[in-house]
C-alpha cells in the first residue's frame, strides 16, 4: 500500500458542530445529488443550516482551514449518500470526532479515508471547549493509539478494529483486498441455492 | 447450536475472514438506481475493472423521475444526464435496467419483493440506506454508499463487520386504524432514532406474523430510521405464497426446492439474541411525528410535548424541532392543519397502502386549498390500483394520481414542497428540508392518517373516519 493511503494520525485545526441527529439531508441537501461526479460538492456542504443559521460554524471565518470536525451523537443518520462525506472531505475535512455516528455515514467514511472516532460526552464537551478557546489549538486524531489529543492531555477514542485496521494498513479502499480473494469468491457463489436455481 | 437467522445468512455468505477482521461477505442481489451509481461506474473504469456478476445486479430509475410527464427529454436537463448515465452504465456492463419505458420500473424496494429478486436467504446490498425493506422476506439487506457500491460491481462482495441482533417481539393484536406504519413509528419512538446503531433488527411476535408481506416490508423499511442498517422477518408460509409465481421467483420443481431451503434459513426456537424488546400490539395507537426525525412521535391522542419533559441529552433538540415546525408544546397534535397531503413512496406506496386510502377517501372530498398527491410505488402497482378503479376514487376525492417514483419523499423531481408548508407524509423521513424546500414541514403517519388529513385540512384521527 502507498504510504500516503494509510491513516495513522491526522492533525489539524478543528471546527466544532454543536447537535445530536445530524442527518445526511442536512450536510447535504438532496437537491445537490443531482450530479454524476462528487465534483464542487463542498460549495453546498451544509447550505440550508447555513442560510438559516448566519452563525453556523461553517460560515464563520475562524473555521475555516480547519481539518477536524467535532460533532454529537449519530452523526450522518439517514440517507445512504456517499455525497454527504465527500463534501466534508472536498471542503477540507479530514477527521471526524464526536459521541457517535450513523453506521451506514461511519463506513462511507472509512471507504474514502476519514477516520471518525468516538469519545464519550465529557470527552466530546472537553474538545468542544478547549477548541471554542483558542481555535488555533492543534487536535491530533490518533487511530493507531485510540486516541484524542489536544496540548498536553488526550483522552481515549473508540473505533471499531475494523475500521482501524483498515486505516493503519491503508486498505480502507476495500476493493483492493476483496479483488484477492480471486476463485474462493466464485466458491461461495456456487454453493448458494439461490445461484444456482436451487 | 441454536442459530438464529443472521448467523446462518452470515455463515452461508462468508468468503473470508480480511486481514482487518472484517468478514468478505457475498451479495446475492445487488439493486443499483440513478443517484448513487454513476460515481461507482466511473471508479470502477478508473481502475481498469468490470462488472464481475452482472446478472446479480439489477437498475431501475426512480429518485429523479417527474411523476407528471415523463416525456423525454425530461425538463430538467441534470434528471436527463443522470438517466442517460444510467442507461449508458448498464449497457455497457450488461446490467439488467428497469428504465421508464419498461412496465416493470418503480421504486428499488417497491420493485424488488414485487418481481420476486428478493428472495429468503439472501444478501442484498442497494445504495440506498432503505434497503433493509428487503428483509421483510427474510433477507439479509442494508444500504451502503457509493465505494461500496463500486466494491460489489468489481467483486459482489463487501467487507463488513457482523452486527449484533435485536428480537423485537410485537405481541397481540392491533385494534382497529392501527397499521404496521404506526408500529414501527412505535418502535423508533420507544428505542430512538440511534438505538439500533450497531444491532440488526429481527421482527417477530404474533402481531408480526400476522401481518402481510407488505405490512412487513413498511416495518423493515424503517429499521435504518431507528438506526439499524437491517431489519428482517423470517420468512413463513405468508412470504412463500408471496413469492410463488412472481417473474424472478423460482417456478415449479425449483419454487418447491427453495421453499424447502428457505425453511431452514429461519432462525431456531433455541436461538439467543443479544437483546429482547416487547412490545404490546394493543397499545400503540395511530401515530404521527411531530419533530424534525422519525423517534420524534406521539399518538394522535395526545399533546405536542414540552422540552423540559426531554431526557436531558434530547432537550436541546426538542426545542430546536419545536422551533422549526411551529408547533407549541401542550396543544393537541389532532387539529394541526396541513398544506399537502402525499401518498406514496418505498415505506407505504403499495396496493395495500392505495387500498386503504381509498377506503378513507371514497365518497369525500380533499379539503379546499390543499395539495394531495397519490404516487403510486411502481408501474405494477400503479397497473393494479387501476385494475380495481382506485384511480377514480383518488380523482374524484381531489388527489392528483400520478406516474411511479420517489417524488415528494425527498423532493429530487418536480414534486417538492414550497416556503413552510407542511405535508401530511407516508413517507419515512421528517428531516429538515427533506421534501424539497429547506424549510418545509413533514409529519409522517400512516397512509389511512394521510388520508383523514386531507379529507379533514388537519391532523385528525382516522379512525374517526373508517366506516
Ligand atoms: S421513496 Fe424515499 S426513501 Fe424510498 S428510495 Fe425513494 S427517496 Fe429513498
Amino acid at each position: 500500500m502507498k504510504q500516503n493511503d494509510i491513516r495513522r494520525q491526522i492533525a489539524g485545526r478543528a471546527i466544532p458542530l454543536p447537535g445530536n441527529d445530524i442527518d445526511t439531508d442536512r450536510i447535504i441537501p438532496a437537491r445537490f445529488l443531482k450530479c454524476i461526479t462528487f465534483e464542487g460538492l463542498e460549495a453546498h456542504v451544509f447550505e440550508d443550516d447555513r442560510r438559516q443559521m448566519p452563525d453556523h460554524p461553517f460560515n464563520q471565518a475562524r473555521y475555516q482551514g480547519a481539518t477536524i470536525l467535532i460533532v454529537g451523537q449519530n452523526f450522518g443518520c439517514g440517507s445512504s449518500r456517499e455525497h454527504a462525506p465527500e463534501a466534508l472531505r472536498r471542503w477540507g475535512i479530514r477527521g471526524i470526532v464526536g459521541e457517535s455516528f450513523a453506521e451506514i455515514f461511519f463506513g462511507n467514511c472509512t471507504a474514502i479515508g476519514l477516520p471518525c472516532l468516538a469519545l464519550d460526552a465529557e470527552g466530546v464537551a472537553w474538545l468542544e471547549d478547549a477548541v471554542s478557546r483558542c481555535q488555533e489549538q492543534e487536535v491530533l486524531l490518533d487511530v493507531e493509539h485510540r486516541l484524542v489529543r489536544v496540548g498536553e492531555r488526550s483522552v481515549p477514542a473508540m473505533i471499531p478494529d475494523g475500521a482501524r485496521n483498515q486505516l493503519l494498513t491503508g486498505t480502507w479502499n476495500a476493493m483492493g483486498v476483496l479483488l484477492d480473494a480471486g476463485n474462493e469468491i466464485d466458491r461461495v457463489a456456487r454453493s448458494l441455492p439461490y445461484v444456482n436455481g436451487y | 447450536m441454536a442459530d438464529t437467522l443472521l448467523d446462518k445468512l452470515w455463515r452461508a455468505h462468508t468468503v473470508r475472514t480480511l486481514p482487518s477482521g472484517q468478514t468478505q461477505l457475498f451479495i446475492g442481489l445487488h439493486l443499483i438506481h440513478e443517484v448513487t451509481s454513476p460515481q461507482a461506474f466511473q471508479m470502477l473504469r478508473e481502475a481498469g475493472l468490470t462488472v464481475r456478476y452482472p446478472e446479480r445486479t439489477f437498475a431501475t430509475i426512480d429518485h429523479i423521475v417527474p411523476t407528471a410527464s415523463q416525456a423525454r427529454p425530461f425538463a430538467d436537463a441534470m434528471a436527463e444526464q443522470m438517466t442517460v448515465h444510467l442507461t449508458r452504465n448498464c449497457k455497457e456492463f450488461g446490467i439488467s435496467f428497469f428504465d421508464l419505458d419498461n412496465d416493470r420500473q418503480g421504486i428499488v424496494h417497491v420493485i424488488g419483493p414485487e418481481l420476486g429478486l428478493t428472495q429468503p436467504g439472501m444478501t442484498i446490498a442497494c445504495g440506498d440506506s432503505h434497503t433493509s425493506t428487503h428483509g421483510a422476506l427474510g433477507a439479509l439487506a442494508f444500504g451502503i454508499g457509493t465505494s461500496q457500491v463500486r466494491d460489489i460491481l468489481a467483486t459482489q462482495c463487501l467487507a463488513m463487520a457482523k452486527p449484533k441482533l435485536r428480537q423485537i417481539r410485537v405481541e397481540g393484536r392491533l385494534t382497529r386504524g392501527v397499521y404496521a406504519k404506526d408500529v414501527i413509528l412505535a418502535i423508533i419512538r420507544r428505542l430512538g432514532v440511534k438505538g439500533g446503531v450497531g444491532y440488526a433488527y429481527e421482527y417477530a411476535g404474533s402481531a408480526v406474523t400476522a401481518m402481510s408481506m407488505e405490512e412487513r416490508l413498511t416495518i423493515c423499511n424503517m429499521s435504518i430510521e431507528g438506526g439499524a442498517r437491517a431489519g428482517y422477518v423470517n420468512p413463513d408460509a405468508t412470504t412463500f405464497e408471496y413469492l410463488r409465481e412472481r417473474p424472478f421467483a423460482p417456478h415449479g420443481e425449483a419454487f418447491d426446492r427453495a421453499v424447502r431451503w428457505w425453511k431452514s434459513m429461519t432462525t431456531d426456537p433455541d436461538a439467543t439474541f443479544d437483546d429482547i424488546v416487547i412490545l404490546r400490539a394493543s397499545s400503540i395507537e395511530p401515530m404521527l411525528t411531530w419533530g424534525i426525525n422519525p423517534g420524534q412521535s406521539i399518538g394522535v391522542s395526545e399533546r405536542i410535548p414540552h422540552p423540559h419533559d426531554a431526557p436531558d441529552v434530547d432537550r436541546a433538540a426538542w426545542a430546536e424541532a419545536l422551533a422549526f415546525m411551529d408547533l407549541e408544546s401542550g396543544q393537541p397534535i389532532a387539529g394541526t392543519p396541513i398544506d399537502v397531503a402525499f401518498i406514496g413512496s418505498c415505506t407505504n406506496g403499495r396496493l395495500s397502502d392505495l387500498r386503504v386510502t381509498a377506503e378513507v377517501v371514497r365518497g369525500r372530498k380533499v379539503a379546499k386549498g390543499i395539495r394531495a398527491l397519490v404516487v403510486p410505488g411502481s408501474q405494477a402497482v400503479a397497473r393494479a390500483a387501476e385494475a380495481e378503479g382506485l384511480h377514480e376514487i383518488f380523482l374524484a376525492a381531489g388527489f392528483s394520481w400520478r406516474k411511479a417514483g420517489c417524488s415528494l419523499c425527498l423532493g429530487m423531481n418536480e414534486d417538492k414542497l414550497t416556503g413552510r408548508e407542511i405535508c401530511a407524509a407516508s413517507s419515512n423521513r421528517n428531516f429538515k428540508g427533506r421534501m424539497g424546500s429547506p424549510t418545509g414541514r413533514t409529519l409522517l403517519m400512516s397512509p389511512a392518517m394521510v388520508a383523514a388529513a386531507a379529507i379533514a385540512g388537519e391532523v385528525v384521527d382516522v379512525r374517526e373516519m373508517l366506516p
